[in-house]
Order: structure tokens, then C-alpha cells, then sequence
């Protein structure tokens, strides 16, 4: 009855992925040549292969099976978040992950981003409705919250806002009427001063620093400064490959992770940004097209989802670098050093393939 | 019409209610499409704040980027070095760290800790950061010198939390020890915020290192090199990666003084030696060696001395006090500073003036019974039973007071100031030293001009014999009997050695018999029993002077009434009597005994310069010898076998 090829792999979407990730790779190289993570370059090679093959194997299983079995996934994903809060291991001043042995971490918090938006699908596939209520809709946000306020207790605002943000793609694409967005949005913003009181004092310095980064340059605000000279000294050009002297001179905080992209617009210029901006966007409409020529709304929403997550990453990572957004310390999706981020970026290739596979069949 | 029947299969025939495939997808068509929409949006909004940055102000963050990671280091010129006479290094440079704040990355929360790691005041380091504060920030903060290694190491282990720590390599004064010719060499600090107002330091930046004393001081443009500039490129915790420029610096010239380093050595432990016959431990005072011939200061010591290194690091408070609080004045340069009265020591000038005057002859007799009674006031002569009859040459061996009461008080106070003045009392002797004093030589005018009052012949005696109000420098003691001895020119002290030095010279037609009068005088004072016997020297005809004066006013009353039985000793000789070559003065300030004692010292100098000229003669005659072997073919193994030539024994 299955038969799968090789062929129905979306190659065009694996070939931009694939450039990204070797972009990636000679940033990564070039923004720790200088530092004791000089060796960070292969180790992310050696990430990327087994993204490869976690692409392949998620692949292989049908996605209907996988939102089968997404509420053991669920329960899953909200035990390993726990137990990273009790065993995690606190580095800058969070508790993001459980350690491995042999200096090795794994950030369950990634992971649970693929669960969520296999959550999302699931719940509103069964709903069959074209026109979200507003009570499923907040039955579904308390499902998805509780990953969601686990995730911000580490704390990690940043990932946990990428949870929200797959959840608004799933409520927005399922109906929810314009009423209830501006209604959410009107709550949102007069909670939003409340909730400021819950943040903890370093994100409210960061969030007082995006507003004023010069306040306190020495201080919070000087990430958000030092990246914006780094962005701005690339000019149209850039420095070149291991030219830039805020990524090389350390000025620019984690070069290879969080701030990839600011070590990138420096040495590649403002021409490099706008063409990997590009691959971004058709990175992101090819997989809108997969969610558009899925067979079914259930691996409509898994694409959707996944789209909505990784424009999420783009703008908030890329938009912080360039001082358009606060400091929140998310990665960039295939490019940031990390095994976890490129495990779960490759899961969700993995899933939009997996519904692109099955579009003739049934 | 009939229409066909109808079949009626046409309901079972219907196609099946089965959905299209995709159907089911259709009502998120226009959501997918507000989704595409807006992640152009995103998108553009992305690229128009790459825009914003790169395109637009790239310079400006070009800018920032360069203020970031370049960074200006001063590469501090070493001063010149001092030299004696000989050539030979008295103030050379070592190479040490010096710690700068680098005001960029300066924060103020991390002083109390850094001042705590360095061993500073936290209060001071405070101030003196503060002071910083209107000026550019590329203005370095200096604020440790000479750093030990463990400030280095406690800097090397800080950077991260202290990037504003910055270690340069600094240039340090060494000067000689046991504070060695200390006063004429002076010392260097930083220069102060009062100096830096005045004209001479205007050039100065805060934090700079000038001379503050002494030569260094006085010859500070001289010795003071051009600073040069490193740029380099440091990372984030300012450690230096790559060097992108570097303006070299221009070292500071060397100087070569007219000071004989063997002379020196001679004088200062001569001045060091305890007086055991009259358990003196300590001596205060001064002693200068001068050449007449030439105005070349051979020697000059001051007493009590102090060490110059202590102030090269900038000087602890503590020793500051102790060296300010000091009621003997360490930091007093006596040679040019104490003003005395000269006592006897000024009894050749009186001969001269009468002689000169025409108011005696040498064989003007007096006769001395202890004392004389001089415009309605008793006089007393030193020698309580008197010395009898005698003429100019026993009034200056025997130094009998009343003889030179009588012949002052015959030659008068206009004859005495004008001879005085002559010979350079009362005014600056214009050596190359800084805050020289000029004493005293008071005259009639002088009264006039200060008290309002008219001169009192019964005044004239006491200056006759060097007191009163009359005061001198030891170095204007030995610049005026130096120039009488030659005859009548008066050249200027100097310590800095220049060919063909045109200094300010006074000349006057003295006559000759005159002058030999007073030199054989003063010859007796040495050789035929006289008070300065002990300056005696086998082979060298010695002239020479004592002199005993007491304390000025002032003098005696810092010591409380406990100084009774101390006087000003004082010594003056000169050699060879008939051509002189060197003046030596040798003063000891509040000291319990007589002139007399003040004349080893003198003896010992003079001894060592005539010993090494007599060295340096037969050194030179051998060489010739040698060489004139070498131009005869001869072998001159000998030449480099044994350089030093026997000395022979004066003794």
C-alpha cells in the first residue's frame, strides 16, 4: 500500500537547509578560530550528520502514527522538562540542561518544541472545525502552557516564547475569529506590565536595555551594543571570513550560538545577510507550500507549525542582532553551534518531508 | 411533448460523496496566505534594520568597532643618563612596569578592589581618578610604579575582571646609593597640578615624570625624552593581539657633569667618618670641591643626605614626613642653600679689602692683648692672653681677631661690602642648581635700604671677622677665595660639563703683591703652626683658612637653648698655593668644636685629586712610551697585559 521514494523528498527545501548548515559551519569556524571553542566547527559537522539521520528515521514513521502517540510524546516532554529542573546543570545562570557525561548536554526544551507542534496538529485536527472557538482554543493553550512555564521557570524566555508563537500559527490557521485575536492582543497588552513583575531582573534589564541600550552600555545593555557595531562595521561588504574584529577580539558575546548571524553580517556585509535572509524566506515558503499540497489538515498543521516556529526563530534571533528586538537567547535555526538545536531543526525537516511523502498517498 | 423516462438508477448512479483529496485544506487557503504575507513582511522588516546599519551609518559603527578594539599605548621615552666627568654613569635606567588605568573600560566599583590587590590608599586612587576626570580619555591614568611581581601577577590574573588594567613598560631611575651626591643630582615625580599651571611644565600632560630637584630639574628639557606611541589591537579583556603601529620614542640626551666621581666618593665618606676626638657621630653641612680655573664643581656633598630611588616610584607618605619633619633639612642642599656666617673664613677678604684700599700695608702692626676696645665697645680676640704684636702675615695664621677688628674698622664698611660684592657675597653665584640662596653681605646701603637706618661704624669690626649680619653659601665661599687665589677672576659654578664654558665671569685688576700676601697668609694657616694645620698635605703646597662662626639667631633658637656650645665649623683651602687647581669648603653646621676640624676633609680631597692626577700623568706617559715601542715595531704585550700603570705612594 506505502510506497515511499526517495524521489518525493522535497530536495530543493534539504538543499537550501543543507547551504545554511555549511554557511554555519565556516562561521562557526571562522568566530572561534581564536578561542578555546575553536573546535566547535567539526563538532557541528558531526551534529549535522546525525540531524541527517534523526531527518531519516522521523522520516520513515508515519506522521499519523506519531500524532497517534502524541499524548505519551506530551507527557514525555513535560517529565524531561522536570527532571531538567531538578538534575539540570545551571550555566549563566539557568538551568537549560541535562548533563551527559563527559561534558556532554541535551536540551530537552528543543526538543519539546517538535512535541508541541505535533500537539498543536493533533488537537486541531480532531476539532475538524474551520472556525476555532474560543474555549477549545484556550483548552489548547493550557496544554500547550504548561511545557511553556516549565520552560520560562529555567528560565529561557526565548524558547518558551517559541512554543506560544507555534500555538498562534496553529490557533490563527484553525479560525480563530479576528475578534478574539484582537481580543488576546488587548489582554496582552495590559497584562503585559503586570507581568513584567514576574520576570526575573536580568530580563528586565534586557527588556530596559532593548529600549535603551545606551543606558548601562558596560552593563545589560552591551550585547545588544556590541552586536549592533558588529552588524554595522560589516557596512556593505564585510570584514571577511575571520576579519572581524568584534567576532575575533571577542567583543561580541557567543559568536557562534546566540549571535551567529551578528558575527555573519559582520564579515559577509549587508549583500550576505540579504542572501541568506533569502534562503531563510524559501526555506519558510517551501515548506507553506508543503503545508499547502498536504494531504490531510493533520500534516497541514505539522507544516504550518513548523513554519511558524522557524520564522519565530528568524525574527526574534536575527531581529535581536540587528537591536530590533530584546536580548533573548534563542538559536538560529541549522546555523547556531549546538546539538540539540540542529537535532530538533533537523526533527522538524524530518516531519514537513514525512507529510510531503505522503501527499499521494492513501 | 414526452420526455424520455428517466432512469431510475440516476440516484444509485451518483457519484459517491467522497471529498476531493484535498479539500479538506482548502478553508486555510487565505490563512496560509496572511501567513506568506506576513513573513514577507518579517522579512522586510529584517532587512531594512540590516539596512538601518550597514548602509546607512557603517561608518559610525566602523568607528566604534576600531574605539573598541584599538587602543593607544604610550612607550615612554627613558630620560638621558648622568655622567661624571669621567664619563662614568652616576644615574643610569632600568626597566620596570608601570600600571595604567585605561579610562575606557574604567569602572569605578572595581577601584576599592584593585586598590586593595596593589597595596594603594583606596582614597587616594580615588582622588586621583577623579582628577582625571576633564581630561581626554586617551589621557592614561598612572597609577602605580615600579610594580613588584606580585602586582604583575596580581594584574596577570585579573584581566578578565579588570580589563582597565594596562601594563606598560616604564623606564625607572636608578640613582647611586646611601643617598650619594644626592642633592645636586635631585630626583623625579610626577609632575604636580601646581607645576603643571606654570610655564615651565606647561607642555606636560598629567601622570608625566620631570625632574623636581636638583639636576634633574634644572636640566629637565635636556634629560627628558619624547615619548612614542604603540597602536594595538586588544580583544575584549584588552589583552594585546596584534601591534598596527608604533611611533618610536626619542630617548633623552645624556648629560656629563663636571663632578670627579672619585672625589665624590672621597668627600662623602669623608663627611661620614665620625670625629672621634670630639664624639661626633653625625655631621651636618656641606662640602664643595670647585676648580677656579675653569668654575667646574669637582664635588658637593650635603648633609644629611636622603635617598632619590624613594621618590623615583612616586615617595611613600610616611617618608616624606620623616624627610620634611627633619629638623636638620635632608632635602636641603647645603652647599648652595645653608647661609652662614663665614666666620674667619672671610678674614682673607678684609685683608684684601684693606690692602686693595690702601688703608694697611702687610706691615701694618697690631697689638694683641685678648681684646680691643673699638668705638666705646671691648672686643675679644679669640686668644684670651693675646697674641701680641703682629703684622697682616701672623694676624691670618694665628687668625687674631683683633687684628681684623682694627683693620675693618681702618678700612671701613664701604671698602669691606665693595670687595665683598666683588667677590660675589650677597648674590647668586649662577650654578646650574635650582633655589640657590645668595647670604648676606651687608653694607651701609643694605641698612639703609631695609632697617632705615644709618650704618654704625662699631658694626664694621664684627663683619672684619665674618659675623654680624653677614652670611654665605659654601659655594660662594669657595668661588670667592678660589678667584682671589688665581689672582682676581671670579668664574661661575657649574655642574654640567660644556668645552669652552663661557659662563659669567668677573674679573678685576688685583695687585699681584696683594694677593701674594694673602695667599702666603693663608699658606702659614697650613704649614708654619697655624689653625689649620691638620689640612696638611706632604709634597702639595696647601693654602688654607678656618673658620669658626656662631650660629645665626634663628639657628639658635630651634635648638632650644640646648646648642650652647655649638658653632658653624668651617675649612677653606686651596691647592697648589701659587697656581691653584681646586678650592675645597667644607662647612659643619652646629658641630661642637672649631674650624680646625673642618680641615681633615679638605685634606683628604685635595689628596685624592692630586693622586689621581699624578696617576693619571705617569698612566699617560706610559702609554706613550708604548706607543712610541709600537711605532718601532716593538712588542706591546705589556700594553694589554698590565693597563694600570704602578701607582706610586704620595706618602
Amino acid at each position: 500500500m506505502k510506497h515511499l521514494s526517495f524521489r518525493d523528498i522535497d530536495w530543493p527545501l534539504l538543499l537550501i537547509t543543507l547551504v545554511i548548515c555549511v554557511v554555519g559551519v565556516v562561521q562557526i569556524y571562522s568566530a572561534t578560530i581564536d578561542t578555546n571553542f575553536h573546535g566547535s566547527w567539526w563538532k557541528q559537522i558531526i551534529y549535522l550528520f546525525g540531524g541527517l539521520i534523526l531527518m531519516w528515521v522521523i522520516m520513515g514513521i508515519d506522521y499519523h502514527t506519531l500524532l497517534h502517540w502524541v499524548f505519551p510524546l506530551y507527557f514525555a516532554a513535560v517529565f524531561g522538562l522536570l527532571v531538567t529542573y531538578v538534575v539540570g546543570e545551571a550555566a549563566f545562570g539557568s538551568r537549560r540542561w541535562i548533563p551527559l557525561g563527559s561534558g556532554m548536554r541535551f536540551q530537552v526544551s528543543e526538543f519539546v518544541k517538535v512535541v508541541v507542534v505535533l500537539l498543536v496538529a493533533r488537537y486541531l485536527n480532531d476539532l475538524k472545525t474551520e472556525d476555532l472557538e474560543i474555549g477549545e482554543g484556550l483548552k489548547l493553550a493550557g496544554l500547550v502552557l504548561v511545557p511553556t512555564v516549565l520552560v520560562l521557570k529555567q528560565p529561557d524566555l526565548g524558547t518558551s516564547l517559541t512554543y506560544v508563537a507555534v500555538l498562534v500559527t496553529g490557533a490563527f490557521i484553525a479560525g480563530l475569529r479576528w475578534k478574539y485575536v484582537l481580543v488576546i492582543a488587548a489582554v496582552t497588552v495590559l497584562v503585559l506590565p503586570v507581568s513584567v513583575h514576574f520576570l526575573k531582573d536580568y530580563q528586565k534589564a534586557r527588556l530596559v536595555s532593548f529600549l535603551d541600550p545606551e543606558r548601562d552600555p558596560q552593563g545589560t545593555g552591551y550585547q545588544l551594543i556590541q552586536s549592533e557595531i558588529a552588524v554595522g562595521s560589516g557596512g556593505m561588504f564585510g570584514k571577511g571570513v575571520t576579519k572581524g574584529t568584534q567576532t575575533q577580539l571577542q567583543f561580541l558575546p557567543v559568536p557562534h550560538k546566540d549571535f551567529i548571524f551578528s558575527a555573519f553580517a559582520e564579515e559577509h556585509g549587508f549583500v550576505g545577510v540579504v542572501l541568506l535572509l533569502s534562503l531563510y524566506f524559501v526555506m519558510i515558503m517551501r515548506i507553506v507550500q508543503n503545508a499547502q499540497t498536504a494531504p490531510d489538515r493533520a500534516g497541514m498543521y505539522i507544516c504550518m507549525g513548523i513554519a511558524g516556529l522557524i520564522l519565530f526563530h528568524v525574527l526574534v534571533n536575527v531581529g535581536m542582532v540587528a537591536g530590533m528586538m530584546p536580548v533573548t537567547g534563542i538559536p538560529l535555526p541549522f546555523m547556531s553551534a549546538g546539538g540539540s538545536s540542529v537535532w530538533s531543526s533537523f526533527l522538524a525537516l524530518g516531519l514537513v518531508n514525512n507529510v510531503r511523502l505522503r501527499r499521494f498517498v492513501n | 411533448m414526452i420526455l424520455p423516462p428517466v432512469d431510475p438508477q440516476i440516484e444509485t448512479q451518483r457519484p459517491p460523496e467522497k471529498p476531493p483529496l484535498r479539500d479538506d485544506t482548502h478553508f486555510a487557503a487565505s490563512k496560509i496566505a496572511v501567513f506568506q504575507y506576513v513573513t514577507v513582511i518579517i522579512f522586510f522588516f529584517l532587512i531594512s534594520g540590516f539596512w538601518k546599519l550597514q548602509v546607512q551609518s557603517p561608518e559610525l559603527y566602523d568607528e566604534r568597532a576600531q574605539a573598541n578594539s584599538i587602543k593607544s599605548v604610550p612607550v615612554l621615552a627613558p630620560r638621558g643618563r648622568i655622567l661624571d666627568r669621567d664619563g662614568r654613569v652616576i644615574v643610569d635606567n632600568y626597566s620596570s612596569f608601570s600600571l595604567i588605568l585605561a579610562r575606557e573600560t574604567l569602572k569605578e566599583e572595581h577601584l576599592r578592589a584593585i586598590a586593595q590587590g596593589l597595596d594603594l590608599e583606596y582614597d587616594d586612587l580615588i582622588k586621583t581618578v577623579r582628577r582625571f576626570r576633564a581630561q581626554p580619555k586617551y589621557v592614561p591614568i598612572v597609577i602605580k610604579q615600579e610594580l613588584s611581581p606580585a602586582d604583575v601577577a596580581f594584574v596577570d590574573s585579573h584581566r578578565d575582571f579588570f580589563p582597565e588594567l594596562v601594563l606598560i613598560q616604564a623606564q625607572r631611575r636608578l640613582y647611586p646609593q646611601n643617598g650619594m651626591l644626592a642633592h645636586a643630582l635631585g630626583y623625579t615625580g610626577q609632575v604636580s597640578e601646581a607645576e603643571l599651571d606654570s610655564p615651565e611644565f606647561a607642555k606636560y600632560e598629567p601622570g608625566a615624570v620631570v625632574g623636581k630637584f636638583g639636576i634633574e630639574r634644572q636640566y629637565n628639557d635636556w634629560l627628558t625624552g619624547a615619548d612614542g606611541q604603540r597602536q594595538v589591537v586588544v580583544d575584549n579583556r584588552g589583552q594585546v593581539r596584534k601591534k598596527l603601529s608604533e611611533k618610536p620614542y626619542v630617548p633623552g640626551k645624556d648629560l656629563q657633569l663636571t663632578i670627579d666621581l672619585d672625589l665624590q666618593a672621597v668627600a662623602e665618606l669623608a663627611m661620614d667618618a665620625p670625629v672621634n676626638e670630639l664624639h661626633v657621630k653625625n655631621k651636618n653641612g656641606a662640602v664643595v670641591a670647585y676648580d677656579p680655573r675653569t668654575g667646574d664643581m669637582l664635588a658637593m656633598v650635603s648633609r644629611p643626605t636622603f635617598d632619590p630611588n624613594k621618590f623615583t616610584g612616586g615617595i611613600k607618605a610616611r617618608d616624606w614626613k620623616e624627610l620634611n619633619e627633619n629638623l636638620d633639612h635632608p632635602l636641603m642642599n647645603k652647599a648652595i642653600q645653608a647661609q652662614q656666617p663665614p666666620g674667619s673664613t672671610f678674614k682673607p677678604i678684609t685683608a684684601l679689602a684693606g690692602l686693595e684700599s690702601g688703608s694697611i700695608d702687610d706691615l701694618f702692626q697690631v697689638h694683641c692683648s685678648g681684646g680691643v676696645a673699638l668705638y666705646g665697645k671691648y672686643q675679644r680676640c679669640w686668644e684670651k692672653r693675646g697674641h701680641g704684636t703682629l703684622a697682616l702675615h701672623r694676624g691670618m695664621t694665628q687668625s687674631c681677631d683683633v687684628y681684623f677688628y682694627t683693620i675693618g674698622a681702618r678700612t671701613g664698611i664701604d671698602n669691606l661690602s665693595f670687595y665683598g660684592d666683588l667677590v660675589g657675597f650677597g648674590q647668586s653665584t649662577g650654578i646650574d642648581l635650582p633655589h640657590e640662596n645668595i647670604g648676606l653681605m651687608p653694607s651701609a646701603k643694605w641698612k639703609m635700604r631695609t632697617q632705615r637706618q644709618k650704618w654704625y661704624a662699631g658694626e664694621t669690626p664684627s663683619v672684619a671677622i665674618g659675623q654680624g649680619a653677614l652670611t654665605v653659601t659654601p659655594v660662594q665661599l669657595a668661588r670667592a677665595i678660589g678667584g682671589l687665589a688665581v689672582g682676581g677672576t671670579w668664574r661661575q659654578p657649574h655642574l654640567v660639563k660644556k668645552d669652552n664654558f663661557d659662563g659669567k665671569v668677573v674679573h678685576w685688576a688685583l695687585n699681584p703683591d696683594n694677593v701674594k700676601d694673602i695667599v702666603d697668609g693663608m699658606f702659614g694657616v697650613v704649614n708654619e703652626g697655624g689653625t689649620g694645620g691638620r689640612a696638611r698635605l706632604p709634597n702639595i703646597p696647601v693654602c688654607g683658612k678656618t673658620g669658626t662662626a656662631q650660629l645665626t639667631s634663628e639657628d639658635y633658637a630651634k635648638l632650644h637653648g640646648k646648642g650652647k656650645d655649638l658653632e658653624n665649623a668651617w675649612f677653606v683651602g686651596f691647592a697648589p698655593c701659587n697656581a691653584p687647581e681646586i678650592v675645597v669648603v667644607a662647612l659643619y653646621e652646629r658641630f661642637p668644636g672649631h674650624g680646625q676640624y673642618a680641615a681633615p676633609i679638605v685634606r683628604d680631597i685635595m689628596k685624592a685629586y692630586f693622586d689621581k692626577k699624578i696617576r693619571l700623568t705617569m698612566f699617560k706617559q706610559e702609554q706613550e712610551k708604548l706607543s712610541a715601542m709600537a711605532s718601532l715595531g716593538l712588542p706591546t704585550r705589556t700594553a694589554a697585559s698590565s693597563p694600570q700603570p704602578a701607582t706610586p705612594s704620595p706618602q
